[in-house]
C-alpha cells in the first residue's frame, strides 16, 4: 500500500527541505495511513446513483406493498367487543362489580369461513401494559423458579409483593392484574344444540418462554408442595398451582399467564388466547354460520374506560391482519418514484444550463 | 551621561522602600531558585485543569442527580446509588449512565496526562539545559533550572543566555563582547557589551571566585533597552547600564567567553516578563459546542417540563382510575407530585441527548489529527530533522479558521542569511542565472555553481551561479577589479586567521559581511587588519593598504567610506552607500553608466534585493592633506563636534566615480513568497510584526511580495505623539475612501466607529493599500482610544507591517484583532520575542529546529519551515475544521434520533418514562453501536485531496465564514434527528398496534418493539454515517460494519439463554432477538424506516450538489458531480460552477456564483501564458506576478529601491577600528605604532546609537509603553 505512493510523492510534493544531513528516525513514515493516502472509495451523490436508486426503490417497495396489502385482505378476522359499555349489550349487566360471577353471551355471524388455523385473541384498550410501574413489577427470579426469590420476591414487586406475611408468587403488579375472562365458542350449527369449537390453550406462549424464561420451583413433589409457603395474589381468585389441571401448563408456566406477563407496548393490544386448529383440508376450520361467544366475565375495565374485545383472525407468513404496512410501503414506494422523476427534470434542466455554460468557455 | 547620573540615583531611592524583597534580588548569596521554564508547564496543567472542570461544569449544569453521578467516584457512590434506586424516579438502572461517564472520564484523564507528560518533557529539556556556573572557586555544569541569582555564570561563543546577567569580563580585551539580539528583537546585527572596566580585569576564576560586588538595581521589569543598577564593590560604586547587561535570549558572537553575574533568573528575566499571560485556550467550536450543550439542556428541560405535565394530567385523567392493577407508588399522594417525580425521571432518560461521550469523542479525533500532523512527511523537514508537532491537542480544527496570521520576520520569513546575489559593474549586471536555453532559470533548476576553486581562501560556503562574473575578474577587468577592491577595503569587518587559511570574518552587520565573503571569494580576499592597514590578497598577492580614514556610518548620512593610500602612495577615497544618497554625489560625467545603473537598481529592487551603490574618488596627496587636518579640527571641536565632522565628510565624498551597485539578498525561508500568495488568496490576512527596523522589514515586505509596486500606496505612519498618530491614520483613511475607485462615502470616521462603520469602511476600499506602522506610533495607535481607528485603517489594507514593535506590542496588537474582529488569529514566529504573541492568538506556531526553543515551547504548533504554514492551515486546518463539523453534525442528529424516541413514547405509555429501549441498548448506543464509525469519520474523512486544497485556496473559505458547523447547521441536525425520531417510533407503531406474528403471538410486546426500534435505529443511523461518510477507508468499512455486526452479535449475546440463567433479573430480553428478528414483518418494518428516513436527505443532498453546489463538491475528483468540475488541465471552466472557485481569478475580483464565466484574464502586456497540464499553482501565483512585475518597468514605474546598508548597520564601529581598541594585542604589536587616544569610544558609540534613535530614518530605540 505504501508503495504505492512512494513514486506519487516524488513527484508531487518532494522533500520540502533540498536533501542535507541523512534522514534520521525522527523523519515521518511514509505509509499509507500516516500520510492519509489509504486508498479509499469516495462515493459522490452523482445522477447516475441517486436517481436510479429512487426509481428501484420505488420498483421494489411498490409490489412488496400491494402483495402485503392484498396478503392482508385476504385474512379474515372479526373483532367482538364485549365490555358492556352499551347498554343493549349483553355483558352490560356485568359492569356492576357485585355480580361475579358474571356470564354474557354475544352472537355473532361469520360472513365467510375461516380457513386453515384460527387464532382466538383478547385485546384490551387503554389498559396501560407499558406503564413504566406497571412493566418492571415482577421478579424474573422468581418466574425463573428460584426457590429463595420465591419467598422473597424482588423489591420491584411493591406493593404486591408480600401479602398477610407471605411472599406472593407470582409477585407484581403484572401477575396480579392477569386476564381472567373465559370465553368459549360455539358453532350454531344446524342442529338444535350448539357444537363447541374446541379450543387450545397450549402453544400460545413463545417457545423461550415457556421453556427458559418460567419455570416452576423446583422439588419433585406436587405443585402445591412446591409453592408452599406462598400466597395467591390479591386480585387472583385461586393460587398459581391450580391455573391449569395439566401438569405442564400450571404453575409459572401455564401459557395463559406467560403470556400475559409478555407485556404489551402500546397501550391497546391484543393477546392471543387459543388457537383453533384446522381439522382438516376439507372442512374449514370456522365455517361461515351463526356463532356465540359465552363468556364469564371477571376481568373489570370499565374503570378506567378499557374495552375489552374477542379477535378472531387468520394468518399469513407475514401474522395476522396489517394493512398499515402494505399502504405504507406503496405509498413511499410511489413517493420515491416520484422524487425520482422529480430529481431527474430538476437535474436534466440543470444540466442543460451548465451544459451550454460549459460550450460557451 | 547625565542619564547615566541619573541612572545612579533614582534607582537606589526605589530600591530602598523595596529592599526587603530586593534583598535576596541584589546579592550574591540569595538562594532563590527559579525554574527557567514554567509558564508552559502552566499551560499544560492548564488544559488538564481545565478540561476536568469543563466536564465539571457541563455536570452541574445538569439537573441534580445527574451532578452527583458525575462526581460519583468513591464517596458519594453509595449515596448516589441509593439515590438511583428511589423508585419513583429511577428508570434506568445505574450502570446506563455511570459505565459511560466513567469511560468517558478515564479516557479524558489518560489523554491529559500523556499530554501532559510530554510538555513536561519538553519543558525539561530546557530547564535542563547545561551552563556552567562558579561554585565554590570552580565551575560546574548545572541545569539552568538551578541557576540562581547572584550565580556567576560563564558563557561560551554561541551559546544562549540563560539568564540577565552583569558582564563581568570577557575573552575580548576592554571586556567587550558581541551579542546577537535576534531572538529578543529580531535585529540580525551584532551588538556590543563592555564589562564595567572594575571587572573586566577579573579573567580567571580565583578571581571571580572572590569577587563580592553587591549589585542594587530596579525590579523585573519588561523595558529590554533599559537597565539602572549600582555595583557596590570594595567600597565604592559604579554605575549599571543596559550597556553592561546581557540577556537571557540573546546569543554569545565572536566572544569566545564571558563571565556573567546572574541578576534576573526564571520568570524575572526580561525576556519572561515580556512574554504575557499564559492563556487557556480553547477553539470557537468548542465555545459553540458549550452554547450548544446548555441550549440542548434547556430543550432537555422543555421535554421534561411538558413530559411532566402530561404524566401529572394522565395520572389524574386515567391513573387514579387504573389503580386497581397499578396503584400508585406509597409515597406519591397527587397526580402533580407524580408529575414532579416523572420530571426527574424524564431528565434521566432524555440526558442522552447530550452524551458525555461527546466531549471525549472531540477529543480523541482532535488527537487523530495532531499525529496527522506529526507524521506529516510533507511537513518534514530534512535539513534540520524536524518533523512538525502539534503541541497541543486541542485547537485542530481551528486550524480551518484562521483569518489573520501574524508573523514575526527575522528567522520565520527570513533565513537571517545574507547572500551577495547580483551586481551591476560599470553597466553590465551579472548574477542572473540563465539555463541552456538562454531562459532566466526558476529555483531548483539551477546549473551549477561557480568554482572557486582557484582560490585557496576562497569560503566553500559562499555560492554563485553567473559565471561570467568570474570570468571578468579573471580577464583583469579593471571596473571588476577595483569593484572587489572596494568591497574588500570599505567595511568595519575584523578578520580572524586561527588557521593559515582558514578566515573567519566578524562583521557587524551581516550585509557586510556578505559583502566582503563575496569579495573573498572573486580573488580580493581582505585579509587582516591593524587600525592603520588593512591587507589584502588580491588575486593571490598580499597588498597592504594604509587606511587613512573611515568615514564611518550613519542614519543620515546612509553611507560610509575608507580614505587609503595603496602600496604606490595613491590616495583613493572609497564609497559605498544608499543609491538615493550617492547617486547624487557623483562625477557628472558619469551620466551614462548612471542611467543603466539605475536601471539594474530597479530590476534589483523589484526582485526585493537591497541594494547599495559603490563609487570611488581619487584624492591628490595635497587635498587630503589640508582635508585632514580639517577633519582632526572638526573631530577636536568642543561643541557640535558631530555636525562639524559631517560637513566635512560632506566635502570629500563628492564627484564620485561609479562603479556600480550590489544586489544582497535577505534570503528567505523556502517558498515564503508563494505561500504568502497562497495564504492571500485564501483570504487570510498576513501581518508581518518585527521588532526590527523599518527599512528592512519592509524590503522583506518586498521581497516576499506582501507588499508590490503596482499596490495603490504604501501608508507609512511614524508618527512620535498621539496627534501625529491619529492625523496619519486619517489621512491614510481618507486616501482610502477617496480614492476614484471609492465607492463609500468618503467621510471620515469619526473619533469612536462602531463596527458597523468599520465594515462599510472596508467595502469601500478599493484598490491595493498597505500599512506601514512603527513602533513608536504603535504604542499611540494601541491606546484605548485610537485603538479602533488603528483596527479599521489597517483591516483595510492589503498589507499590515509593524516594526520595531516590542514582543508585548507583539502581544497586543493580536489581542486587538482577537478582540474586535472576532476573527481567528495564528501567530508564527521562532524567537523568544515572539512567545507573547504566540501565546496570544488563537492559534500560536514556532519555528522549530532553530537554536532556541522558547517559541516552539510556547506554542500550539511548530514546524521549521514557514511554507509548511499552508499545509497546515490549507490541509491540516481545512480537513480538521471539516471533520469535525461533520462529527458534530451527525453526533447530535444521532442522539437527538436516539432520546426523541423517549418522548414520542412518553404519549403512549401514561408518561411514566418508560424507556423504548433496553436498558443495555441505552448504556452502549454511544460507545459501542455508534462511536466508532463517526469516530472514523472524524479522524479520516476528506472531502478533496490534499492537492486541491492547495491549488483551490478559495475551499479554505467555509471555515473562516463558519459554514459547516454553526447553529443552522446545528438546528439543521436536530431537525432531521428528531425528524428521524418520529419515524423511528410511529412506524412501528403503525405496524404493530394491530399487528400478530406469523405464528399467531402477540407481535407488539414490549420486548419486541424495542428490538424492531433499536434495531432501526442502529440501522438507520449507519446507514446515515456511510452517506456522510466521504471517504471510505478500509478502517471506516471495518468500523461501520463492524458496528452493526457488534450491534447483532451482543444482541444475541444479551437476549441469550445462558446469561438470562445466570442473572434472571437483568437480561429479561432473553429469547426475544432470535424470536423478534425472525418476523418478515420486522424487517419490512425495519427496512420501511430506513428508507422513509434516508430518502429526503439523499435527496436534498443530490438537490443541493446540482443546484448549489459547493466548490469542494466541484473540485472533489475525477468523479465530480458537476462534470466539468475541477480538472485541473482545464481551470477555466472550473469557475462557471465552483462560484468563484476559479484558481486564477482568486482573491482579484470577486465571481459571483452562476455569473456569466468568467473569461481567461488578461494582463496589461499580454496573454497569460498558456498553461501546460499539471502546473502547480504556486508557480501560477509566481509567474503571475512576475508577469506584472515585468509589466510595471515597462510602463516605466520606478521601483521603489531599497538601500540594504542603511538599515542592518551601527554607526561607531569605524571609530572603533581606527581605536584599535577590539583589536588583539598581538595584531597591535604587529601594526607596531601607538594608537591614537580614543579612551572614550565606547561613549561615543553609544551616544551615536542614541542620536540614530532619534533620527527618523531608523532610529534603535523601541518605543515602550506603560
Amino acid at each position: 500500500m505504501a508503495m504505492n505512493y512512494n513514486a506519487k510523492d516524488e513527484v508531487d510534493g518532494g522533500p520540502p527541505c533540498p536533501p542535507g544531513g541523512t534522514a534520521k528516525n525522527r523523519r515521518p513514515d511514509n505509509t499509507a495511513f500516516k500520510q492519509q493516502r489509504l486508498p479509499a472509495w469516495q462515493p459522490i451523490l452523482t445522477a447516475g446513483t441517486v436517481l436510479p436508486t429512487f426509481f428501484i426503490i420505488g420498483l421494489i417497495f411498490i409490489p412488496i406493498g400491494i402483495g402485503i396489502f392484498v396478503t392482508s385482505n385476504n385474512i379474515r378476522e372479526i373483532e367482538i367487543d364485549y365490555t358492556g359499555t352499551d347498554p343493549s349489550s349483553p355483558c352490560n349487566k356485568c359492569l356492576s362489580p357485585n355480580a361475579t360471577p358474571c356470564f354474557c353471551t354475544i352472537n355473532f355471524t361469520l360472513e365467510q369461513s375461516f380457513e386453515g388455523n384460527v387464532f382466538m385473541y383478547y385485546g384490551l384498550s387503554n389498559f396501560y401494559q407499558n406503564h413504566r410501574r406497571y412493566v418492571k413489577s415482577r421478579d424474573d427470579s422468581q418466574l425463573n423458579g428460584d426457590s429463595s426469590a420465591l419467598l422473597n420476591p424482588s423489591k420491584e414487586c411493591e406493593p404486591y409483593r408480600r401479602n398477610e406475611d407471605k411472599p406472593i408468587a407470582p409477585c407484581g403488579a403484572i401477575a396480579n392484574s392477569m386476564f381472567n375472562d373465559t370465553l368459549e365458542l360455539f358453532l350454531v350449527g344446524n342442529e338444535s344444540y350448539p357444537i363447541p369449537i374446541p379450543l387450545k390453550k397450549k402453544g400460545i406462549a413463545w417457545w423461550t418462554d415457556k421453556n427458559v424464561k418460567f419455570r416452576n420451583p423446583p422439588g419433585g413433589e406436587s405443585l402445591k408442595e412446591r409453592f408452599k409457603d406462598t400466597t395467591k395474589p390479591v386480585n387472583w381468585v385461586k393460587p398459581v398451582y391450580m391455573l391449569d389441571s395439566e401438569p405442564d401448563n400450571n404453575g409459572f408456566i401455564n401459557e395463559d399467564f406467560i403470556v400475559w406477563m409478555r407485556t404489551a407496548a402500546l397501550p391497546t393490544f391484543r393477546k392471543l388466547y387459543r388457537l383453533i386448529e384446522r381439522k382438516s383440508d376439507l372442512h374449514p376450520t370456522l365455517p361461515a354460520g351463526r356463532y356465540y361467544l359465552n363468556i364469564t366475565y371477571n376481568y373489570p375495565v370499565h374503570s378506567f374506560d378499557g374495552r375489552k374485545r374477542m379477535i378472531l383472525s387468520t394468518i399469513s407468513w407475514m401474522g395476522g391482519k396489517n394493512p398499515f404496512l402494505g399502504i405504507a410501503y406503496i405509498a413511499i414506494g410511489s413517493i420515491s418514484f416520484l422524487l425520482g422523476v422529480v430529481l431527474l427534470v430538476i437535474n436534466h434542466k440543470y444540466r442543460n444550463s451548465s451544459n451550454t455554460a460549459d460550450i460557451t468557455i | 551621561m547625565a542619564g547615566e547620573a541619573v541612572g545612579k540615583v533614582r534607582p537606589w531611592e526605589e530600591n530602598l522602600q523595596e529592599e526587603s524583597e530586593e534583598g535576596s534580588e541584589g546579592l550574591t548569596l540569595g538562594p532563590l531558585t527559579s525554574p527557567v521554564m514554567s509558564p508552559s508547564c502552566r499551560v499544560s496543567h492548564g488544559i488538564a485543569g481545565t478540561l476536568l472542570g469543563e466536564m465539571a461544569l457541563c455536570a452541574k449544569k445538569r439537573p441534580p442527580e445527574e451532578e452527583r453521578r458525575a462526581r460519583a467516584n468513591d464517596r458519594e457512590y453509595n449515596e448516589k446509588f441509593q439515590y438511583a434506586l428511589i423508585p419513583q424516579v429511577s428508570s434506568l438502572s445505574w450502570f446506563t449512565t455511570i459505565v459511560p461517564l466513567v469511560l468517558v472520564l478515564a479516557i479524558t484523564a489518560v489523554k491529559d496526562a500523556t499530554d501532559d507528560y510530554f510538555r513536561h518533557k519538553s519543558d525539561n529539556q530546557v530547564n535542563n539545559r547545561q551552563s556552567q556556573v562558579l561554585i565554590n572557586g570552580s565551575l560546574q555544569q548545572e541545569p539552568w533550572m538551578n541557576v540562581c541569582v547572584g550565580d556567576i555564570i560563564k558563557l561560551e561563543n554561541n551559546q544562549f543566555v540563560a539568564a540577565d546577567l552583569l558582564l563581568l569580563s570577557s575573552s575580548e580585551p576592554h571586556g567587550l563582547c558581541y551579542i546577537e539580539t535576534a531572538e529578543l528583537d529580531g535585529e540580525t546585527n551584532m551588538k556590543v557589551r563592555q564589562a564595567i572596566p572594575v571587572t573586566s580585569e577579573l579573567g580567571d576564576i580565583s578571581r571571580l571566585a572572590k569577587f563580592d560586588g553587591e549589585v542594587v538595581c530596579e525590579p523585573p521589569n519588561n523595558k529590554l533597552d533599559r537597565f539602572s543598577g549600582t555595583l557596590y564593590w570594595k567600597e565604592s560604586k559604579f554605575p549599571l547600564s543596559n550597556q553592561n547587561m546581557l540577556l537571557r535570549g540573546c546569543v554569545l558572537r565572536n566572544t569566545e567567553w564571558c563571565f556573567g553575574l546572574v541578576v534576573f533568573a526564571g520568570p524575572d528575566t526580561k525576556l519572561m516578563q515580556n512574554s504575557g499571560r499564559t492563556k487557556f485556550k480553547r477553539t470557537s467550536i468548542d465555545r459553540l459546542m458549550n452554547t450548544l450543550v446548555l441550549w440542548i439542556f434547556g430543550f432537555l428541560v422543555c421535554m421534561g417540563v411538558i413530559l411532566a405535565i402530561g404524566n401529572a394530567i394522565w395520572e389524574h385523567e386515567v391513573g387514579t382510575r387504573f389503580q386497581a392493577y397499578l396503584p400508585w407508588d406509597e409515597a406519591v399522594d397527587s397526580a402533580f407530585f407524580s408529575g414532579f417525580l416523572s420530571f426527574w425521571s424524564y431528565i434521566i432518560i432524555l440526558n442522552t441527548v447530550v452524551p458525555i461521550s461527546l466531549y471525549v469523542s472531540v477529543e480523541v479525533i482532535r488527537l487523530g489529527h495532531s499525529y496527522f500532523i506529526n507524521w506529516d512527511k510533507k511537513m518534514f523537514c530534512v535539513k534540520k530533522r524536524t518533523p512538525a508537532e502539534a503541541r497541543t491537542t486541542t485547537l485542530n480544527e481551528e486550524l480551518g479558521q484562521v483569518e489573520y496570521v501574524f508573523s514575526d520576520k527575522t528567522g520565520t520569513l527570513t533565513q537571517n542569511i545574507m547572500v551577495f546575489s547580483k551586481c551591476s559593474i560599470s553597466g553590465r549586471s551579472y548574477g542572473d542565472v540563465f539555463d541552456v536555453l538562454g531562459h532566466k532559470a526558476e529555483l531548483g533548476e539551477r546549473p551549477e555553481p561557480v568554482d572557486f576553486s582557484f582560490n585557496p581562501l576562497a569560503d566553500k560556503k559562499f555560492l554563485f551561479w553567473d559565471p561570467t562574473l568570474l570570468e571578468a575578474v579573471k580577464m583583469g577587468d579593471p571596473h571588476t577589479h577595483e569593484f572587489f577592491r572596494l568591497l574588500s577595503l570599505c567595511h568595519t569587518v575584523m578578520s580572524e586567521e586561527k588557521n593559515e587559511g582558514e578566515l573567519y570574518y566578524k562583521a557587524q552587520s551581516p550585509d557586510e559581511g556578505a559583502l566582503v565573503t563575496a569579495a573573498r571569494n572573486f580573488g580580493f580576499v581582505f585579509r587582516s587588519r591593524t587600525p592603520k592597514t588593512i591587507t589584502v590578497h588580491e588575486m593571490g598577492i598580499a597588498v597592504t593598504y594604509q587606511l587613512l580614514a573611515i568615514l564611518d556610518f550613519n542614519n543620515i548620512r546612509k553611507r560610509m567610506s575608507v580614505i587609503v593610500r595603496n602600496p604606490e602612495g595613491r590616495i583613493r577615497l572609497y564609497c559605498k552607500g544608499a543609491d538615493t544618497i550617492l547617486l547624487d554625489r557623483l562625477h557628472p560625467s558619469t551620466q551614462e553608466l548612471l542611467s543603466t545603473t539605475t536601471d539594474h537598481l530597479n530590476e534589483y529592487a523589484g526582485e526585493g534585493l537591497r541594494t547599495l551603490v559603490l563609487a570611488y574618488k581619487d584624492l591628490d596627496e595635497e587635498y587630503y592633506g589640508e582635508w585632514a587636518q580639517r577633519r582632526l579640527q572638526a573631530s577636536l571641536a568642543q561643541d557640535s563636534r558631530e555636525d562639524r565632522l559631517a560637513s566635512v565628510y560632506e566635502e570629500v565624498e563628492n564627484d564620485m566615480v561609479l562603479l556600480g551597485a550590489t544586489a544582497i539578498e535577505d534570503k528567505l525561508q523556502q517558498g515564503v513568497p508563494e505561500t504568502i500568495a497562497l495564504l492571500t488568496l485564501a483570504n487570510i490576512k498576513i501581518w508581518v510584526l518585527t521588532g526590527d527596523k523599518q527599512e528592512t522589514a519592509v524590503n522583506i515586505g518586498y521581497s516576499c511580495k506582501m507588499l508590490t509596486d503596482d499596490m495603490t500606496e504604501v501608508f507609512v505612519v511614524t508618527g512620535h505623539t498621539v496627534l501625529e498618530v491619529r492625523e496619519e491614520l486619517r489621512k491614510a483613511r481618507e486616501k482610502m475612501m477617496d480614492s476614484p475607485h471609492a465607492v463609500g462615502n468618503g467621510l471620515p470616521c469619526p473619533e469612536k466607529c462602531s463596527s458597523a462603520k468599520l465594515t462599510s469602511v472596508l467595502e469601500a476600499v478599493a484598490g491595493e493599500y498597505a500599512l506601514v506602522i512603527n513602533g513608536h506610533s504603535l504604542a499611540h495607535a494601541l491606546e484605548a482610544d485610537m485603538e479602533l481607528e488603528f483596527l479599521e485603517t489597517a483591516c483595510a489594507c492589503k498589507a499590515v507591517i509593524c516594526c520595531r514593535v516590542t514582543p508585548l506590542q507583539k502581544a497586543q496588537v493580536v489581542e486587538l484583532v482577537k478582540k474586535h474582529k472576532k476573527a481567528v488569529t495564528l501567530a508564527i514566529g521562532d524567537g523568544a520575542n515572539d512567545v507573547s504573541m504566540i501565546k496570544t492568538a488563537h492559534i500560536g506556531v514556532g519555528i522549530s529546529g532553530q537554536e532556541g526553543i522558547q517559541a516552539v515551547l510556547a506554542s500550539d504548533y511548530s514546524f521549521s519551515q514557514f511554507k509548511f504554514l499552508q499545509r497546515l492551515l490549507l490541509v491540516h486546518g481545512r480537513w480538521s475544521y471539516l471533520r469535525m463539523c461533520k462529527f458534530l453534525c451527525y453526533f447530535f442528529y444521532k442522539n437527538f434520533a436516539f432520546t426523541m424516541v423517549h418522548f414520542w413514547f412518553g404519549f403512549f405509555c401514561g408518561f411514566s418514562a418508560q424507556t423504548v429501549y433496553d436498558q443495555y441498548f441505552i448504556t452502549l448506543y454511544n460507545i459501542v453501536y455508534t462511536s466508532l464509525p463517526v469516530l472514523a469519520m472524524g479522524v479520516f474523512d476528506q472531502d478533496v485531496p490534499e492537492q486541491r486544497s492547495m491549488e483551490y485556496p478559495k475551499l479554505y473559505e467555509p471555515g473562516q465564514l463558519n459554514l459547516l458547523f454553526n447553529k443552522r447547521e446545528f438546528f439543521i441536525c436536530i431537525a432531521q434527528g428528531i425528524y428521524t425520531s418520529v419515524l423511528m417510533f410511529f412506524i412501528p407503531y403503525g405496524v404493530f398496534a394491530e399487528a400478530t406474528r406469523d405464528d399467531g403471538t402477540q407481535l407488539a410486546d414490549y420486548q419486541s418493539f424495542a428490538v424492531t426500534v433499536a434495531t432501526s435505529l442502529v440501522i438507520v443511523v449507519s446507514v446515515q454515517i456511510g452517506l456522510d461518510t466521504g471517504y471510505w477507508t478500509a478502517i471506516n468499512h471495518f468500523f461501520i460494519w463492524g458496528s452493526l455486526a457488534v450491534y447483532f452479535a451482543i444482541l444475541f449475546a444479551m437476549h441469550s439463554n445462558g446469561l438470562f440463567d445466570m442473572f434472571p433479573n437483568q437480561f429479561r430480553f432473553v429469547g426475544n432477538a432470535q424470536n423478534t428478528l425472525a418476523q418478515p414483518t420486522v424487517w419490512l418494518t425495519i427496512t420501511l424506516t430506513t428508507v422513509v428516513c434516508i430518502m429526503p436527505v439523499v435527496a436534498f443532498r443530490f438537490l443541493k450538489l446540482s443546484l448549489k453546489p459547493d466548490l469542494s463538491d466541484t473540485v472533489s475528483g475525477p468523479l465530480s458531480a458537476g462534470g466539468a468540475g475541477g480538472r485541473l488541465s482545464e481551470p477555466h471552466g472550473a469557475a462557471g460552477h465552483a462560484g468563484g472557485g476559479h484558481p486564477l481569478s482568486l482573491g482579484q475580483t470577486p465571481v459571483q456564483p452562476g455569473a456569466a464565466v468568467p473569461r481567461p484574464r488578461r494582463y496589461r502586456c499580454g496573454p497569460f501564458p498558456t498553461l501546460p497540464g499539471q502546473v502547480r499553482y504556486s508557480q501560477l501565483v509566481r509567474k503571475k506576478q512576475k508577469a506584472q512585475h515585468r509589466c510595471l518597468r515597462r510602463v516605466g514605474r520606478t521601483g521603489s529601491r531599497r538601500s540594504g546598508y542603511a538599515f542592518s548597520h551601527q554607526e561607531g564601529f569605524g571609530e572603533l577600528i581606527m581605536s584599535g581598541k577590539n583589536m588583539r594585542l598581538s595584531s597591535l604589536a604587529l601594526a607596531g605604532f601607538a594608537t591614537r587616544s580614543s579612551s572614550s569610544w565606547i561613549e561615543s558609540l553609544r551616544r551615536k546609537k542614541s542620536d540614530s534613535a532619534s533620527s527618523p530614518g531608523g532610529g534603535a530605540e523601541k518605543p515602550l509603553r506603560g
